[in-house]
């Protein structure tokens, strides 16, 4: 099925909007785009899905002009267009929204957009010319926005309107949005979806690389899928189902719903009382938290990135202090003297999945093994003498684990930064669950990793659980939450908006809690 | 203190404080741009020398400008290079251009003129002269506001109304021209000039030339106008001054040049007096001279208001993918 020729909902007579033929881009020996062909029909949303790591991003650079391709061919409308740069891409009538947006903190929203497209050398006339466009662009699709509002006072969801206005400013005809539900609230992803509908039926080409299968199902005309570098299959969205897509991402059967049987929760492992938390600009991020959670359950925490659960999180794992009273199996634990510390924490029973494992989950440069010991390094079947270490047992301990946790490739000696993000997280994992602790905390526990390890790291927090440990779950993604946990608490700026069980709850209401509206107003 | 104290403190305020507001918007052109710059001293100082050299080989002091300016230049560009196209370390760089400075006048000015790193005293034409504005002398008898057009606005170096002129001036290409708004984007985010297609490398080299042409005005006022002649070392530390308020003027036009006139009316009352007596307590000479660095600490230490940098400042811009 490589070079598919679907044309999605126009008559394949009309020349597509983008097509690409042969697109190849190799990293020294990584092949990232292999012999890439796809057919993108004007007026049509296409999606293009992919694991991390399957080649999305090294495409979408080559057509922003990023990057350049060793071989192949960019057309345009019919005709072969060259993009050497993003000053070319933008002239073919291309726009990019990228996952991390590229916009001026501290200038307002007019002075975005004009960014880069002004018309010559003062400004006062190119920034009544937006006005005037914006203001249009507003009634057309629904994107308003204050033009004279600074960038850092918006929200995610605004900031990202802004960049489809610069697109739009700069006379897109096809828009590419780079996975840009991730940091949206579920009405604010609806909003999104509404707007590049809108676009399409105006006659605009929308490509969205994601992810998330959910998305590609409700918004897109024809989805191609990427796997290692290659484009195996392009088809029409009506015409298949996220199982087969997750089949064909990952090139095996996936389970998409994690298979579980229900809960039962015995004795209370946490009480968390009234905690509170400063951040050093003394901005308190938690206002006053209380939930407990027993043995064998699972705690899903959902919300919007930024509302206070990393703070839960660090407090828990003992990186940050707070005020209030934590008690693990009754004992209270200390919040601000000397046991406080990770250290403490662990000897305690509490292991702690970092929600950036790069950052807080391991050091990149070192090696497996030694990634594998830390934070129990003083462990003593790590321990040669009183002053050696024995690292031939944490090789070997290492080893066993990467078997365990089908860790690949699995070499020990191999630093942290060379596995991909799903394996690197497998290491993270392995480390924390294999100490048995009695409360278990996971941060963004798939965030990056591909939908196999998704699985297989779903599979071993739902195994710890049911070894009647408890699990604190902390994930932006709903879905992550709704099939994990047996309870869900949602956070909102620093407080709890309230609880509700998976199977009595839905994902708007859920989403009306991230949003703030109370519990008793939903 | 009577009225013509007054008058003349202020006058000399103004001819301390046009190298360091000079200087002052060097900085803040490249620094918005995100280079920091630490070599202002170094480019001053060289372009100090530079011009004096110049001045008193050609009896030019216009000549002297532009070798001046030519030298700060060449300086700039090699912090250019350094910072922008081989993505150094801007503080490592502009500590080097310091070092180089110093020893490349004394050095070379010891070989061409034997006065042991001084130039010859210019005079003439070869020093910037004051400058009368017309009608000086018939207002001058009129009280009050006679004194302070003919002493106070008149009578000064053309280098001086240059920088005064450039502070409007500034704040117009900063805030009003697509150049500005270019500059001001570059330093904050360069990722968002960059993927709408503008060259992030050629508004940073165009930022660092205009510190360069800056630098090379504020040397050359500083041994053709305010001195005559160049001595080692004479800088004296001002383009670190220039940094301080740079940060006490939260990288403004406006706010640079109150703030320059703030640190040279420090300056201006700390030769004027040997010490200040308040009736109840002698001010020591040595607190006046300090002020202006206590003042820098103060401000530093965030006493009044937050001084925001430029968020990319600092960074080598490297693409994302």
């Amino acid at each position: 099925m490589g070079g598919a020729d679907i044309s999605g909902r126009q008559s394949s007579a009309a020349p597509f909007a983008i097509e690409l033929r042969g697109i190849s881009k190799a990293f020294g020996p990584v092949q990232a785009n292999k012999d890439i062909s796809i057919q993108v029909a004007k007026g049509s949303i296409h999606g293009i899905i992919g694991e991390n790591g399957a080649g999305k991003s090294t495409l979408m650079s080559i057509l922003y002009g990023f990057y350049k391709a060793d071989a192949g061919e960019i057309v345009i409308d019919g005709k072969v267009t060259p993009i050497p740069d993003s000053q070319s891409a933008i002239r073919a009538g291309i726009g990019m929204v990228f996952q991390h947006f590229k916009l001026v903190q501290n200038f307002t929203v007019l002075e975005n957009v004009i960014l880069g497209a002004e018309e010559g050398g003062i400004l006062a006339r190119s920034l009544a010319r937006a006005r005037k466009v914006l203001a249009d662009l507003a009634r057309e699709y629904e994107l308003d926005v204050d033009p004279d509002a600074l960038i850092e006072d918006l929200s995610v969801g605004h900031q990202q309107r802004v960049e489809i206005l610069k697109a739009l400013y700069r006379q897109a005809d096809i828009l590419i949005l780079d996975e840009p539900t991730g940091v949206l609230t579920p009405a604010e992803a609806d909003h999104l979806f509404r707007i590049l509908k809108g676009l399409r039926d105006q006659g605009k080409t929308i490509i969205l690389i994601t992810h998330k299968l959910r998305e590609i199902m409700e918004t897109t005309d024809t989805v191609s899928v990427m796997r290692r570098g290659t484009m195996v299959a392009t088809v029409r969205t009506a015409e298949t189902s996220p199982e087969e897509l997750a089949e064909l991402m990952v090139g095996r059967k996936v389970l998409l719903q994690v298979e579980k049987a229900p809960a039962t929760p015995g004795k209370t492992v946490l009480e968390v009382e009234n905690l509170r938390v400063r951040d050093t600009q003394g901005v308190e991020r938690l206002k006053g938290i209380n939930l407990t959670i027993r043995a064998g359950e699972i705690l899903g925490i959902a919300g919007v990135a930024g509302n206070g659960q990393s703070e839960l999180l660090e407090v828990l794992g003992g990186i940050a202090r707070g005020i209030g009273t934590i008690r693990l199996n009754g004992r209270e634990l200390d919040l601000t003297g000397r046991h406080s510390d990770g250290q403490s924490r662990r000897a305690d029973g509490i292991a702690h999945v970092p929600e950036d494992r790069q950052v807080l989950g391991l050091i990149m440069d070192f090696t497996a093994w030694e990634n594998v010991a830390f934070g129990y390094h003083h462990a003593p079947e790590y321990q040669k003498s009183a002053l050696l270490m024995d690292n031939d047992a944490i090789r070997a301990d290492c080893e066993k684990k990467m078997a365990t946790f089908d860790v690949r490739p699995p070499i020990p000696t191999l630093a942290a930064k060379n596995f991909s993000g799903g394996n690197q997280q497998k290491i993270v994992v392995a480390r924390e669950i294999e100490r048995n602790p009695d409360l278990l905390l996971v941060g963004q526990p798939t965030r990056g990793v591909d939908i196999g390890a998704i699985e297989f790291i779903h599979k071993q927090i739902v195994a710890l659980r049911d070894a009647g440990k408890a699990v604190l779950l902390v994930s932006v993604e709903l879905d992550e939450i709704m099939s994990l946990a047996d309870r869900i608490a949602v956070m909102f700026d620093g407080r709890i908006m309230g609880e509700r069980l998976p199977d009595q709850t839905n994902e708007r209401e859920l989403g009306l809690l991230m949003a703030g509206v109370s519990g008793e107003a939903a | 203190m009577d009225f013509a104290t007054i008058i003349q403190i202020l006058d000399s305020t103004v001819r301390l404080a046009t190298p360091l507001l000079l200087a002052c918007l060097a900085g803040l052109y490249s620094e918005r741009s995100g280079v920091f710059d630490i070599g202002l001293e170094g480019k001053m100082l060289i372009a100090a020398f530079a011009s004096a050299a110049a001045a008193a080989a050609t009896g030019s002091v216009w000549l002297g400008l532009l070798a001046g300016i030519f030298a700060s230049l060449m300086l700039a560009g090699l912090h250019g290079l350094a910072s922008i196209t081989f993505r150094g370390n801007q503080l490592i760089s502009g500590v080097a251009i310091n070092f180089l400075a110093s020893g490349l006048t004394v050095l070379l000015g010891q070989k061409w003129f034997g006065l042991g790193g001084r130039t010859p005293s210019l005079e003439g034409a070869a020093r910037f002269e004051p400058i009368t504005l017309p009608f000086a002398g018939s207002i001058a008898p009129v009280p009050v506001l006679g004194p302070i057009y003919s002493e106070l606005i008149s009578g000064h170096s053309i280098l001086v109304y240059v920088a005064i002129a450039l502070v409007p001036a500034s704040a117009w290409l900063l805030y009003r021209t697509r150049f500005g708004l270019r500059l001001r984007a570059v330093g904050e985010n360069p990722a968002a000039v960059d993927t709408a297609g503008v060259s992030v490398t050629g508004i940073r080299y165009a930022a660092v030339a205009i510190t360069g042409i800056l630098c090379g005005l504020a040397g050359a006022y500083l041994s053709t106008a305010l001195a005559a002649g160049f001595g080692r070392e004479m800088t004296a530390g001002k383009g670190f001054i220039a940094l301080a308020a740079l940060i006490f003027a939260k990288w403004r036009p406006w706010y640079a040049l109150a703030a320059c006139m703030l640190f040279g009316l420090l300056e201006a009352v700390s030769i004027r007096y040997q010490s200040i007596d308040l009736g109840f307590v002698m001010i020591p000479v040595q607190f006046t001279q300090a002020l202006p660095y206590i003042l820098t600490v103060v401000i530093l230490a965030g006493f009044i208001g937050k001084a925001v940098p430029p968020r990319a400042g600092g960074e080598p811009y490297v693409k994302e993918r």
